[in-house]
C-alpha cells in the first residue's frame, strides 16, 4: 500500500443554510478543497452523508455531487455510517489512493438538516440506532446517550456539573473558529440551567445539529512533487465496530468500537498515546467525551472527568481537545462531521489555525468520528510534513 | 411503523421471545441467527420470564415525531434475569420513584399509534415488580 497525503481542504460554516441545497453545499466544500490543492479535478469522489434519503428525498449522492462539481463520469459513491459517515468516506478515499486504484480522490462530508421540522430530524437521527428494538420503543438518539450518562454517574459517583468543563472548553475554542455554529463561551451556570432533553442530558450536553460540508483531496505521497499545496500525511485511518444496540454490549460504559479502532490506528501508524499532540474526539454528547477518552486509552475507566481541566485539555495543555470547538461548539452536521475534524486537524498541522486556538508545534493529530452510540468508529492519525 | 414489520416482530413484542443457543445455552434477546458467545448457528426460540432489574433509565422530554404525544416518558435498560439486557419503556411509575437496581416485570402496553385513525402498536414495557 502507498502512503497517502492530504493536499487540499475545504469547508463551509456549520449553520442553518436555508438558501443552499445539499448539492450546492457539497460543491462549495469540494471546490474549495480542489482550489486549495490547485487541482481541476480528481479521479474518485466519496460522499459521506447520513440523512439525505430521509430529509431531502435524495440518494445516489455520488453521481449527483460529481456532476455538480464539474466532474461527471468519475467513480463516485455515497458512504453511510450514521454520524461516522464522513470519516468512513475519507477512509475509502485513502484506500483508493493507497491501493493504487486511483492517484487522486476527494472525500466530502455533507448534511442538510434544516430541510424538515425538528421532530422529523429527531426521527431521522434515531435511525442510527436499532430500528426494531431501540427506536421503535421510543428511544431518541439523545435518550440512548442519556442511558449511558445516567449509568456512568451511578457507577462512578460523578455529578452532572462534573461534565461542565468539557462543554465550556469546546465553546471557548469555538468562539475563535470562523466556521463554528456557536461562537460564544458558556458559563457553568448556563450549563447547569439548560433545558433538559432526555434526563440527565440537557441542551448544552448535546451538540447542536446544523447544515454543513467539508472536503479533503488526497494523493499518493510518492507523487507529492507533482502538486503544490501544503501536504499533511495520513498515517492511519481505521474503522472498528461494536453492536448497534447498547443493550447487546457486555459493558455499555466501555466503547469496544472505540478501543478497536484506536488500537488498529496506533498499530498502522506505529505510534503510542504519548505521540499524539491533540485529539479531535466525537463529543456529540458530554458523556461521549468521557467514554471516548477512556476507551481510547487516554484515561482510566470511570476516571475521564478527572481530566476535565484546562491544564489537560486547554490549547496549551497536555492533550488539547476539540481545538476548533468540537461537535459541541463547531456544530454537528451529522454525516459531514468526520471530515470537519480532519480539516481542522490539517489547519493545526499546517499552522493555519487562528492564533488563540493554535496548538503550536503539534506534530501528530488524532481525530475520531463515531456513528451511532459507539457502533462504528473511525480513527485517523495525521502528521505534519516537512 | 409498517404493518409487515409489526407482524414479523409479534413474538418478540408480545411474548418476549428471543433465542437460546443449543450449543452453549446462552440466551439472547433480540433473537439471533448466530450465537455471539460461541458462533453456533443452532439456536431455538426461548421465551423470557419478563422479570429483571433496572440498569439505567432516562426521562424523555423531546421525542421523535411518533412519540411526541407521550412525553414525558421513561425509557430504560433492563437486565433480564436470564441474562440479556433489553431496551424498553417503564410504565406505572413516576420518575421520582425510579431507582437503578429496582426489580421490574414485563407488561403489554400501547407503544405507539399512527394518528387518530391509524394502527395502534402494542408491545412490552416494564413496571415495578408487583409482589402479593
Ligand atoms: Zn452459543
Amino acid at each position: 500500500m502507498r502512503n497517502v497525503a492530504i493536499i487540499g481542504i475545504g469547508q463551509t460554516p456549520v449553520d442553518e443554510h436555508w438558501g443552499t441545497s445539499l448539492r450546492a453545499l457539497a460543491a462549495k466544500a469540494v471546490l474549495s478543497a480542489l482550489d486549495d490543492a490547485n487541482l481541476p479535478g480528481v479521479e474518485a469522489l466519496y460522499v459521506g452523508n447520513m440523512l439525505s434519503g430521509i430529509l431531502t428525498s435524495q440518494e445516489n449522492l455520488g453521481a449527483l455531487i460529481a456532476e455538480t462539481c464539474g466532474m461527471p463520469g468519475i467513480e463516485a459513491v455515497k458512504v453511510e455510517a450514521a454520524c461516522g459517515s464522513a470519516a468512513a468516506a475519507f477512509r475509502q478515499a485513502v484506500l483508493a489512493v493507497a491501493s493504487g486504484a486511483v492517484d487522486s480522490a476527494t472525500a466530502v462530508g455533507v448534511e442538510k438538516l434544516t430541510e424538515m421540522s425538528g421532530t422529523a430530524t429527531t426521527f431521522g437521527l434515531a435511525t442510527a440506532s436499532d430500528s426494531d428494538y431501540e427506536a421503535a420503543m421510543g428511544l431518541s438518539f439523545v435518550a440512548i446517550n442519556a442511558l449511558l450518562m445516567r449509568r456512568y454517574m451511578h457507577e462512578y459517583g460523578w455529578r452532572k456539573e462534573d461534565f461542565a468543563p468539557f462543554v465550556m472548553n469546546a465553546h471557548r475554542n469555538a468562539a475563535h473558529n470562523p466556521n463554528a455554529m456557536f461562537r460564544k463561551p458558556i458559563t457553568a451556570e448556563q450549563y447547569a440551567q439548560a433545558k433538559v432533553v432526555a434526563d440527565p442530558i440537557n441542551l448544552l450536553d448535546s451538540s447542536p445539529i446544523g447544515d454543513g460540508a467539508a472536503a479533503v483531496v488526497v494523493v499518493a505521497e510518492e507523487h507529492l512533487s507533482r502538486y503544490g499545496g501544503r501536504p499533511v500525511a495520513v498515517r492511519a485511518c481505521e474503522i472498528g465496530t461494536d453492536t448497534i444496540a447498547l443493550d447487546n454490549r457486555k459493558d455499555p460504559l466501555w466503547l469496544e468500537g472505540v478501543e478497536r479502532s484506536t488500537l488498529k490506528a496506533f498499530r498502522s501508524a506505529g505510534v503510542r498515546h504519548q505521540d499524539i499532540d491533540f485529539f479531535e474526539l466525537h463529543d456529540a454528547f458530554s458523556i461521549m467525551t468521557a467514554l471516548s477518552l477512556e476507551a481510547s486509552g487516554f484515561a482510566e475507566k470511570g476516571r475521564a472527568l478527572k481530566l476535565a481541566n484546562e491544564a489537560y485539555f486547554g490549547i496549551g495543555g497536555k492533550m488539547p481537545l476539540m481545538t476548533f470547538g468540537g461537535l459541541k461548539g463547531r456544530g454537528h452536521p451529522v454525516g459531514a462531521t468526520g471530515v470537519y475534524q480532519i480539516v481542522e486537524a490539517c489547519l493545526q498541522l499546517r499552522d493555519q489555525a487562528p492564533a488563540a486556538i493554535h496548538v503550536s508545534g503539534a506534530r501528530r493529530a488524532m481525530t475520531q468520528n463515531i456513528g451511532g452510540s459507539g457502533a462504528n468508529v473511525v480513527t485517523t492519525i495525521l502528521e505534519r510534513m516537512g | 411503523m409498517d404493518i409487515p414489520r409489526s407482524w414479523r416482530l409479534r413474538n418478540q413484542r408480545y411474548l418476549l421471545e428471543g433465542t437460546r443457543c443449543s450449543h452453549c445455552d446462552q440466551k439472547h434477546f433480540p433473537p439471533v441467527l448466530i450465537c455471539p458467545a460461541c458462533q453456533s448457528r443452532e439456536t431455538a426460540p426461548f421465551a423470557f420470564s419478563g422479570q429483571g432489574k433496572l440498569y439505567s433509565y432516562s426521562v424523555v422530554y423531546q421525542a421523535p415525531s411518533q412519540f411526541e404525544a407521550f412525553v414525558p416518558y421513561i425509557v430504560a435498560l433492563v437486565d433480564l434475569e436470564e441474562g440479556p439486557r433489553i431496551t424498553a419503556q417503564l410504565t406505572d411509575v413516576s420518575p421520582e420513584e425510579v431507582q437503578i437496581g429496582m426489580p421490574l416485570e414485563k407488561v403489554i402496553r400501547k407503544i405507539s399509534e399512527e394518528g387518530e385513525r391509524g394502527l395502534i402498536f402494542y408491545g412490552y414495557k416494564f413496571r415495578p415488580l408487583v409482589t402479593y
